[in-house]
């Protein structure tokens, strides 16, 4: 019997518009899920009764035919956007008491759309992670299984693993996300679900806890690309509180998955394909190709020759605008205080203890690169390197339309496993950070399995403000691949 | 770059966040490796190249009008105040 | 340099005092730099602070355009070029008033770049300083130290009020330049209405860069003095800094660059150790905010509103009044007074209207506490006055007698001149025989001065004014009084 959490989205915006049922009986079925799911840790905050009221009133407005776009559609907000009145914590101990009292506009738009919040999702402390295994409230816990491994307990990817784990766990019908080096694609790819990173300044930062501002973009995850299109068209806009916000208007990005790519011309950048590729993932790429060729694309190979550079370069960039963008965590205006017996005692005991290791480091790490007479070899170094890998990504764009690479270098590994030595951990995001540095969007679906049995992601470049394109080709590449729910059902 | 343990104290100490002594090689090794990794771009040629700040292209800083539209809420800005008194944030006495 | 040169005599020798001051002025806006919290002065605690200001975590900043229009006309007025693309960055550190853990300033690409200000000194000569640059930067919250024995109390009111930080070349040479550098950026600032100039409150402020050396030495180590918040006090600072490091060099130590706070009630500069531990402000560029592009348009309409200025009123005043350097420069100082000395001196003598202004009415200001905004006389009260004068009505004596009893009484002068009776006598009549009866009652005298000795003639102009109770008029008096001592 199906039953009401394995709709999608849209049957299940059919479905509450043709009163099949109501909106408090499909977020009652998505709560008694959670409460079933709870292993799994997708969820910091659950809010039932605020999701029950946000129902119960979705209800009366579709009773009265005054249904927003999203209206009744149960959904989890990534615990890095604020939420008035309800506690945000951006995975960290520092702000594990906050409550804001303002809304983050992302939210505040899908809030206006009708969409139902079930909660807070989990993520890595300040989105800083590939695996979500740095949260201060634990990691989360990837709902697919190895075949080789069952017992095995895999990360989601990070940072949005918590939000990616639930959308694939069917425990939340879609989800926000936010992305600065990958951390929508690579859960969504670890998960089997479809994760679209926008162009930067699509949706408003307004209101999201930053972690690198010219990296940072706000994203859907959902089930399949048409939900994750219905999704972002009620996210994105632009914002004059960002300043950093475009003043672009938003395409029915739903309208574009059925455009088809007749005549499209697909980029294959070489970059991507370094010796030791998971012979796996190589052939899904190709298979993606032949799809899209099927389907009356053109394949044409490309280069972008700075693509080896960009995570070094991001490890730069990030780290130094994390440094400056989590000084406010002071443990002054709000959030967690260590005291002490002078200020900078209380500065220095508040953020060691409120930060977990990653943080730390990444925070020294900025601090190190920005610091006077290193400034001129990290930070502008990286930011000119940053310049060469954007242009690459234009000189490409002048001969394709969109470029095909795979979304990240494995599937999903066991909690525990590359957390050794970060930079083994960093080059998870190795196909993910060239994108971000460059502004671009990248979406990610599901394409195929591993010889494990676990998900396998493909990513999807394009031009800024043309996600229309990659809602397009991904929506081909979903018809001849099909969808990927969790292997065995439900956890 | 190999930093040593003073250097990593400088930087805990600009970023303020308290080290213990014990933990500084370990530290110090971690964050050289990491530099050490990053150092890769020394071998692009960037000579000539602008340094990108910001992948917002053409678009120019929006400018907000004149007018008081915020503030006026000091029990909202004090609400998270892990400590606050008549309307002021309380900190550890700072001497000047 | 000129022989007046100021110097500070050592035991080994003559130094020179080389200054540069970075001047803190406040924005006039009504809301803040990055916010639409409001900038005044004076609410309760807190009361003035969006989440944005307070650094909450998601806020972003979105730039005051009025702020950007105000910094923009302050670099015209300063004669100084307008950057048409400038980069905020953010200055990193900790404070308990700095909610963000960082500043957004510019940095290497300020708003307005190099200009001039024209010193007017006391010869009535002029000299040019140098402007360096001037950028936008938002001010800090404020600690109060002295609410609790063992906390200090944080106010973010003042957090994220726009600022502009104007920064001299090393070109004042003596605590008179750098007080009368100070004056001029103030008086400009107010003529452009850009900043109120008040350093009491606050809303100007200043640091000194100080160094001394031998005159033709290269520069020696400086040291800044911080928020110093009145004129007189940064030219005693100065003074006290530039004598601490002569006496520091001559007893064999060197001058370490430093932070240093002058202390008014010791007359000296300490050093402000809590800031000693090295800063490094980590600058770049703040990836919130983009660069500031200003339209040659946008820069153009500023320029055309701009209000004629002290040196070029200054310059109008000695070419159409014939006033000297002196006298122009201390009238344009304030733009009120300036309006107020041209409506005096409009179809009547310049000379004459500059001396009321200048000597009776800023007298009666700074004896009734009043402002030229809201004179005790008003410019066309102090008209009518000179016009009496002019017709004959007053002697200059009486009209300054008219004068003091318009400020006490806000009536005008004909009303004063026909209550008190205060017309002055010309009646020759009247004069002959007060003459008369002062020679009568002075024959001693009469017999003294006409054997040769003149000096007593002001002795005779005095009693005859005195019998006129000073109603006479003084030139008739002259005549007549000749004549009869004349016999």
């Amino acid at each position: 019997m199906t039953q009401l959490t394995d709709l999608t989205l849209a049957h299940a915006r059919l479905g509450l518009r043709n009163k099949h049922f109501s909106a408090v009986e499909l977020t009652q079925a998505y709560l008694d899920a959670m409460a079933k799911a709870k292993p799994l840790n997708a969820y910091i905050t659950e809010t039932p009764e605020l999701a029950l009221a946000q129902a119960k009133a979705a209800d009366a407005r579709l009773a009265k035919s005054e249904a927003g776009a999203l209206e009744g559609l149960p959904i989890a907000i990534k615990d890095l956007f604020c939420t008035a009145g309800v506690r945000t914590t951006a995975g960290s101990k520092i702000l594990g008491s906050f409550v804001p009292p303002y809304e983050s506009t992302v939210s505040a738009k899908l809030k206006a759309a009708g969409a139902v919040m079930l909660g807070k999702a989990n993520l890595d402390e300040f989105a800083m992670g590939s695996a979500n295994i740095t949260s201060h409230f634990g990691p989360v816990e990837n709902p697919w299984k190895s075949k080789r491994d069952p017992q095995a307990r895999l990360v989601p990817g990070g940072s949005s693993g918590g939000s990616a784990a639930a959308v694939a766990a069917k425990i939340a019908l879609a989800a926000t996300g936010t992305d600065t080096g990958g951390s929508i694609r690579q859960p969504a790819s670890f998960c089997g679900i479809v994760g679209i990173k926008p162009t930067y300044g699509r949706c408003s930062r307004y209101g999201i806890v930053a972690f690198a501002s010219s990296l940072d973009q706000a994203g859907p995850m959902a089930r399949t690309v048409e939900d994750a299109a219905l999704m972002l068209v009620a996210m994105a806009g632009h914002d004059p509180l960002d300043s950093t916000s475009a003043p672009q208007p938003v395409p029915d990005f739903a309208a574009a998955i059925n455009r088809g790519v007749q005549g499209l011309k697909v980029g294959v950048p070489k970059e991507y394909r370094p010796d030791g590729l998971d012979p796996a993932i190589a052939r899904l790429w190709d298979q993606g190709l032949e799809w899209l060729v099927a389907a009356g694309a053109k394949v044409v190979p490309v280069s972008l020759p700075h693509t080896s550079y960009a995570l070094a370069t991001y490890y730069i960039v990030a780290p130094a605008e994390a440094s400056s963008n989590l000084a406010r965590y002071d443990g002054v205006r709000f959030g967690l205080r260590v005291g002490g017996e002078t200020l900078d005692d209380l500065y220095r005991k508040t953020r060691a203890e409120g930060f977990g290791t990653e943080v730390r480091r990444r925070i020294l790490i900025g601090t190190y690169v920005l610091s006077a007479g290193y400034y001129d070899a990290y930070y502008a170094k990286a930011q000119k390197v940053r310049a060469l890998i954007a242009k690459d990504f234009r000189q490409a764009f002048d001969q394709v339309d969109c470029l095909l690479t795979p979304t990240a270098p494995s599937a999903a590994f066991a909690i525990g496993a590359n957390s050794d030595d970060p930079i083994t951990m960093y080059l998870n995001d190795v196909f993910t950070v060239p994108t971000s540095l460059a502004g671009l969007p990248g979406l990610s679906l599901p394409a195929g399995l591993s010889a494990d049995g676990l998900p396998l992601g493909l990513q999807l470049i394009g031009r800024p403000f043309d996600e229309e394109t990659l809602f397009a080709a991904a929506q081909v590449i979903e018809n001849a691949a099909g969808l990927f729910p969790v292997a065995g059902g439900r956890p | 770059m190999s930093l040593d343990n003073a250097t990593v104290r400088t930087i805990a100490n600009l970023a303020r966040i308290e080290v213990p002594e014990a933990d500084l090689p370990h530290l110090a090794k971690e964050l050289s490796t990491i530099l050490g990794w990053v150092e890769q771009l020394g071998q692009v040629n960037t000579e000539g190249v602008a340094p990108l700040a910001s992948v917002t292209g053409e678009l120019a800083l929006p400018w907000r009008a004149d007018a008081v539209t915020d503030g006026a809420y000091p029990d909202k800005i004090l609400a998270n105040a892990p400590e606050a008194a008549n309307g002021f944030f309380l900190v550890p006495k700072v001497v000047e | 340099m000129s022989d007046s040169a100021y110097r500070v005599e050592g035991q080994t020798g003559t130094w020179e005092v080389v200054i540069g001051l970075e001047v803190h002025a406040q924005v006039i806006s009504k809301a803040k730099l990055f916010s639409g919290a409001a900038a005044d002065f004076g609410a309760l605690p807190n009361s003035q602070v969006s989440f944005v200001d307070a650094a909450f975590p998601g806020m972003l900043p979105v730039i005051n355009e009025t702020c950007v229009e105000q910094a923009v006309r302050t670099g015209l007025g300063l004669k100084a070029a307008i950057n048409p693309i400038s980069v905020f960055a953010r200055k990193n550190y900790f404070y308990a008033d700095l909610p963000a853990g960082y500043q957004i300033s510019q940095y290497d690409k300020p708003i307005v770049g190099e200009g001039t200000v024209l010193l007017d000194l006391a010869d009535g000569k002029t000299r040019a300083v140098g402007i360096e640059r001037l950028h936008l930067e938002q001010d800090a919250g404020k600690s109060l130290h002295d609410q609790h024995p063992s906390k200090s109390y944080i106010d973010l009111n003042r957090a994220g009020v726009a600022l502009m930080e104007i920064v001299s070349k090393p070109d004042l040479r003596s605590p008179e330049e750098a007080g009368a550098y100070l004056r001029k950026l103030r008086s400009i600032l107010r003529y452009l209405g850009t900043c109120d100039g008040n350093m009491e409150e606050g809303s100007m402020r200043c640091d000194i860069n100080v160094s001394v050396r031998h005159p033709g030495e290269p520069l020696r180590t400086r040291c800044e003095v911080k928020n110093v918040n009145s004129v007189r006090f940064v030219m005693q600072a100065i003074e006290a800094e530039a004598t601490r490091q002569v006496e520091l060099y001559e007893s064999g130590g060197t001058v370490v660059q430093e932070t240093r706070l002058y202390d008014p009630a010791k007359g000296e500069t300490r050093s402000m150790r809590s800031k000693e531990h090295a800063h490094d402000y980590r600058y770049f560029p703040d990836p919130d905010l983009l660069p500031l592009v200003l339209a040659p348009d946008f820069v153009a309409r500023i320029k055309a509103s701009l209000p004629e200025l002290p040196d070029e009123k200054k310059e109008r005043f000695m070419r159409d009044y014939g006033l000297s350097p002196y006298d122009a420069g201390v009238l344009v100082t304030d733009r009120a007074a300036a309006d107020y000395y041209e409506a005096v001196a409009k179809g009547r003598d310049p000379k004459t209207a500059a001396n009321y202004v200048m000597g009776d009415l800023f007298g009666a200001l700074n004896r009734t506490g009043r402002t030229i905004e809201n004179p005790p006389v008003a410019a066309q009260a102090l008209g009518q006055l000179i016009d009496r004068i002019g017709d004959g009505t007053l002697s200059g004596r009486l009209a300054k007698e008219v004068f003091e009893l318009m400020v006490e009484t806000g009536k005008d002068a004909d009303a004063l001149i026909a209550e008190k009776g205060l017309k002055q006598v010309t009646d020759t009549g009247a004069i002959e025989t007060a003459i008369d009866q002062v020679m009568a009652a002075n024959a001693d005298k009469v017999a003294e001065y006409r054997s040769g000795k003149d000096k007593l003639f002001g002795f005779f102009v005095g009693q005859v004014m005195k019998a006129t109770q000073g109603k006479a008029n003084p030139a008739l008096v002259n005549d007549l009084l000749k004549r009869k001592l004349a016999g």
